[in-house]
């Protein structure tokens, strides 16, 4: 590969660039190895993958767009950026579909080769969008990549129909020239990934090393970027999208409690990804069972959690609608049970690919009856890894089912993440019953299943094989204490009460809630609470009102049920309180009931996540309108 | 050395403290009585035996057993059964199930778990009635049936128990009815010592709400002329002078002739150790219902591997392969860069 550069070199602190294709352009590939080689390099990097839910929806059309976004930066982010500077369209519905989102004076570096007749007529453009004079805002670049990557594939021995798959890798080429990007993890990773197909081995990397040529040697781009490393903490990295991160937060968390973990699941976007990986790590001792639907794979938990297991569901929405029953069963059984869901957008089908948190309220309420549920709510991907853990010592300790609401935005974005010392890890280990507990009028010594630890109110957890400990559960009412079936109505009002007081009782059991008042609490005028994904955007956008000198407080949840014991004292110690969600005001609600603050609700349900620049300008609106005036700063990361 | 004997028990050992709540002269106290009396002879343990059921009147069983038990929820058992069988292989789990709950809202469960071939020994109550919401038809009831939701008739072509575990691809399948203790307690023993599904539909009588479903086949009286007992290796043969016989005729279908008419030999031989279920589900299918001859007994029993094992193969493979999993290679599977201080 050539050396010689004619190019100047730009330094960038920052850029967010969007690949865009067909869906069977391989651009989630694409995006994902820019990000791997960025982070490798020691960029920090935020990724938003955005794909439609059909496969293979007809090519050329918007309905098919398949994107990635990428932020690379040489210091903290938070998002993957609120919009591109730079969009790679590989025909023209991709450039259709996102170029409203680059701002004025951003680059576009399009296929040329793709942008005929029959696919304007197929992306819904009248004329041709390169000379009808619409792009004068961009910095346009034409580029060839087809019969450039038809050229060199060629040379491969590829057929020209499949030649033309590799054009992707030309364009992995052409971006990684363009920011100054290490090539060789890039050529190490295709030779692993297609290593069993030589041939296309051999034409993806053909195509790559023209792309990167092309930047180099053409006569088209008058610079190209740097974007240095960042300065993270001295430590082992890795990429890691949410899914992953709470498959090996699973696996860790079970290995810290001695269980040995059982996955029951079926299938279902944007959760699947989860049993995928379990399913790799048979070493472990996990068992995953690919249900044969989603009650049968909370079913299956439930019954492998009765023998002593770690059980665990996964699932998304309509899952989460059809294990309710079941979850209400495990409220009832007292067995420890994890579920977890990776929130889309809904009603019913919904938005199966892009991401919402809309459960809440579901995850809260429901079940019929009075069937508490301890939740909590990862931040950040890499975040999912800590927050597995957590839900499997709530679920553990206090033998009651987990929610923890995850969602596709953080199941699929990808960020670097400083690996854990494994032999830090909590000790989440559990003692099953080994005894009887309780002494008949007669004298005898006997196991009451429902005869609760004084502290935390969980019942003793006595796995079949235990000698002397055998006992019946199930969903009907149980007599406090013995567990036998009891329809006496005092006996159920208190089993109500003790079900609902052991699971607010977790509240003191976890952390106080930490507030981001450089002030002090209380000191500035506006509080900004979050729950789940919402961190990135809410932090970055918190950081942007601070750059214009003004004062705001941010507050994030993990804990949602019980809230920690100081929300009450925090959102009472602001005058305003703004509640970002990708809802309809679900957190704001139970903030409001349960402490009648005035807590006002930013609501978003795009299917994407909120942008810096949108709570930025809620927090202005609520700071006053003289604020709007404020300078901005220049570039204030996200 | 730990004790491997299994200490010796009698009926009074597997009975729980718990009030037996069926109604009077429900065809349930029969089974289980079959049931706590067998399990002294099985040779397990009372602490390794788990009963799990769904909901119904059958589903209260195992609180009436002083083992292990869950009443899970509606149509589930079979779910809950296959988490805590794959996950325990050392545990004997015994499914109690009813028409409503493991052939209308848990269908499903049942199929599968039926073709997966999880080491459990289900127990189908089949009385074709809904018996705890107080009488309606169930999918097992004839078509036609006036019941509290049908005062016009059911319009559904009911399920045979039998044929549908036959065609969910089930490697052991029996009938049996709660008139005859030997022949459950033969057709439960067998299911359970069964590697793998074993499949028991057990015509009970709910003498509540369907008294008298099965009378015409299992009354005393009658039964030596209506219920045709498979035997494996043996002709079949029934009637109270043995005076009939099943024959296949020309055409491969199977019907009931008179020994005297067609021949010792022409008899069919039960083999229940065939892999092709054809034979199985014509057999299955020789009475239109329980009121003419029916067949009663083991009409599928062949070798196939258990999924809970296969599962547990697969695990040990892995660990072999790959030695025990560490948490530091795991996290570091997908590639690392170190930043130094």
């Amino acid at each position: 590969m050539s050396t010689a550069t004619h190019h100047e070199t730009t330094e960038l602190d920052r850029v967010v660039i969007r690949f865009a294709g067909d869906s069977g352009d391989g651009m989630q590939l694409t995006g994902s190895q820019f990000t791997a080689v960025s982070s490798l390099f020691g960029n920090d990097t935020a990724t938003l993958p955005d794909f439609p839910a059909e496969i293979r929806a007809p090519a050329g059309t918007l309905a098919g767009v398949s994107a990635f976004q990428v932020h690379i930066s040489d210091h903290d982010i938070l998002t993957p950026g609120d919009a591109p500077n730079v969009l790679v369209a590989m025909n023209p519905a991709a450039l259709r579909a996102n170029v409203a989102a680059v701002p004025a004076g951003g680059t576009l570096i399009v296929n040329v080769d793709a942008f005929d007749d029959r696919a304007f007529e197929k992306a819904g453009y009248a004329a041709n969008p390169l000379t009808d004079g619409s792009l004068a805002s961009f910095k346009v670049y034409e580029v060839p990549m087809t019969s450039l990557t038809m050229e060199v594939a060629k040379e491969a021995g590829v057929k020209p129909r499949d030649a033309e798959r590799s054009k992707n890798f030309f364009a992995l080429g052409l971006v990684s020239w363009l920011y100054s990007r290490p090539v060789e993890p890039t050529l190490q990773w295709i030779e692993k990934r297609f290593a069993t197909a030589a041939m296309v081995l051999d034409a993806n990397t053909r195509a790559f090393k023209a792309g990167y040529n092309f930047g180099e040697t053409a006569e088209l781009f008058e610079s190209h970027y740097q974007v240095r490393p960042a300065v993270q903490e001295p430590g082992v990295y890795t990429n890691v999208t949410g899914n992953t991160a709470l498959a090996w937060g699973l696996i860790a968390a079970a290995h810290q409690a001695h269980l040995p973990l059982f996955l029951g699941s079926y299938p279902i976007t944007p959760a699947s990804d989860i049993l995928h990986e379990l399913s790799k790590h048979k070493h472990f001792g996990v068992r995953t069972l690919q249900a044969e639907d989603e009650i049968a794979g909370v079913g299956a938990a439930i019954g492998a959690a009765f023998g002593g297991s770690l059980g665990v569901t996964t699932t998304s929405g309509p899952g989460i609608d059809l294990k309710s029953e079941a979850v209400g069963m495990a409220v009832s059984l007292e067995l420890p049970l994890l579920v977890i869901d990776i929130q889309r957008g809904g009603p019913s089908t919904g938005l199966p690919t892009k991401t919402e948190q809309s459960d809440l309220l579901h995850a809260m309420f429901g079940r019929h009856g009075e069937a508490p549920v301890p939740i909590v709510a990862p931040m950040t991907p890499s975040h999912c890894f800590e927050v597995a853990m957590e839900a499997v010592r709530i679920a553990v300790k206090y033998r009651t089912p987990v929610f923890v609401l995850s969602d596709g935005y953080l199941a699929n974005g990808a960020e670097p993440w400083r690996l854990p010392d494994p032999d830090a890890l909590p000790d989440l280990h559990v003692e099953f019953a080994a005894e009887p507990n309780h002494t008949d009028a007669d004298g005898t010594p006997v196991f009451w299943p429902y005869l609760r630890d004084e502290q935390t109110l969980a019942r003793p957890w006595a796995v079949p094989g235990t000698p002397g400990l055998e006992h019946r559960i199930g969903g009907l009412e149980k007599a406090d204490g013995s567990g036998n079936i009891s329809y006496d109505p005092v006996n159920h009002e208190n089993m109500v009460h003790l079900r609902a007081r052991k699971v607010a009782g977790i509240a003191a059991d976890i952390p106080l809630l930490e507030v981001d008042d450089t002030g002090g609490l209380g000191s500035a005028p506006v509080l900004v609470l979050g729950w789940g994904s919402t961190y990135g955007a809410i932090a970055a956008g918190v950081r942007r009102v601070r750059a214009r000198g003004l004062a705001v407080a941010h507050a994030h949840l993990v804990h949602l049920n019980p809230f920690p014991r100081n929300l009450g004292d925090v959102v009472r110690a602001y005058d305003r309180v703004l509640v970002p969600e990708a809802n309809l005001g679900q957190l704001v609600k139970l903030v409001r009931a349960e402490f009648l603050v005035d807590a006002t609700g930013l609501s978003k349900v795009q299917g994407v996540p909120f942008r810096a620049a949108e709570i930025e300008e809620a927090v202005l609106g609520m700071l006053g309108p003289e604020t709007r005036t404020t300078e901005a700063a220049e570039d204030v990361a996200s | 050395m730990t004790d491997t004997t299994i200490p010796v028990t009698t009926r009074k050992d597997w009975t729980s403290d718990q009030e037996v709540r069926w109604c009077p002269g429900c065809g349930d106290y029969s089974i289980l009585a079959a049931l706590q009396m067998l399990l002294p002879d099985l040779g397990v343990r009372r602490e390794n035996t788990v009963f799990v059921s769904g909901i119904g009147c059958a589903a209260r069983l195992p609180y009436y057993m002083s083992t292990y038990g869950m009443h899970s929820i509606h149509g589930r058992a079979p779910a809950v059964a296959t988490g805590l069988a794959v996950t325990r292989p050392d545990l004997d789990v015994w499914v109690i199930t009813g028409d409503g709950d493991a052939l209308s809202i848990g269908g499903n469960h049942l199929i599968h778990a039926l073709r997966r071939n999880v080491n459990m020994t289900i127990l189908l109550f089949n009385n074709q009635i809904y018996g705890l919401t107080k009488g309606q038809y169930s999918p097992t009831s004839e078509q036609g049936k006036v019941t509290k939701s049908t005062p016009f008739g059911s319009l559904d072509t009911p399920f045979n128990p039998v044929s549908l575990a036959l065609g969910a691809e089930a490697t052991f399948v029996a009938r049996t009815h709660d008139m005859d203790r030997k022949h459950m307690q033969e057709m439960f023993r067998r299911a359970h010592d069964h590697k793998g599904t074993g499949f028991v539909e057990i015509y009970q009588n709910c003498n509540v709400f369907n008294d008298g479903a099965f009378e015409r086949i299992t009354g005393r009286d009658v039964r030596a002329d209506n219920l045709i007992p498979l035997v494996h290796g043996e002709p079949i043969r029934f009637g109270s002078e043995q005076q009939y016989g099943v024959v296949m005729g020309p055409d491969g279908r199977l019907r009931i002739a008179e020994v005297a008419e067609v021949g010792e030999e022409a008899l069919l031989l039960h083999d229940e150790r065939r892999d092709e279920p054809g034979l199985a589900f014509q057999l299955s299918r020789l009475a239109r219902g329980p009121f003419e001859p029916t067949p009663i007994g083991v009409f599928r029993d062949v070798d196939r591997p258990e999924y809970g094992e296969a599962m547990n193969r697969q695990l040990l493979e892995a660990n072999e392969r790959r030695g025990p999993g560490d948490l530091a290679t795991l996290l570091g599977s997908g590639g690392t860069w170190t930043v130094e201080g």
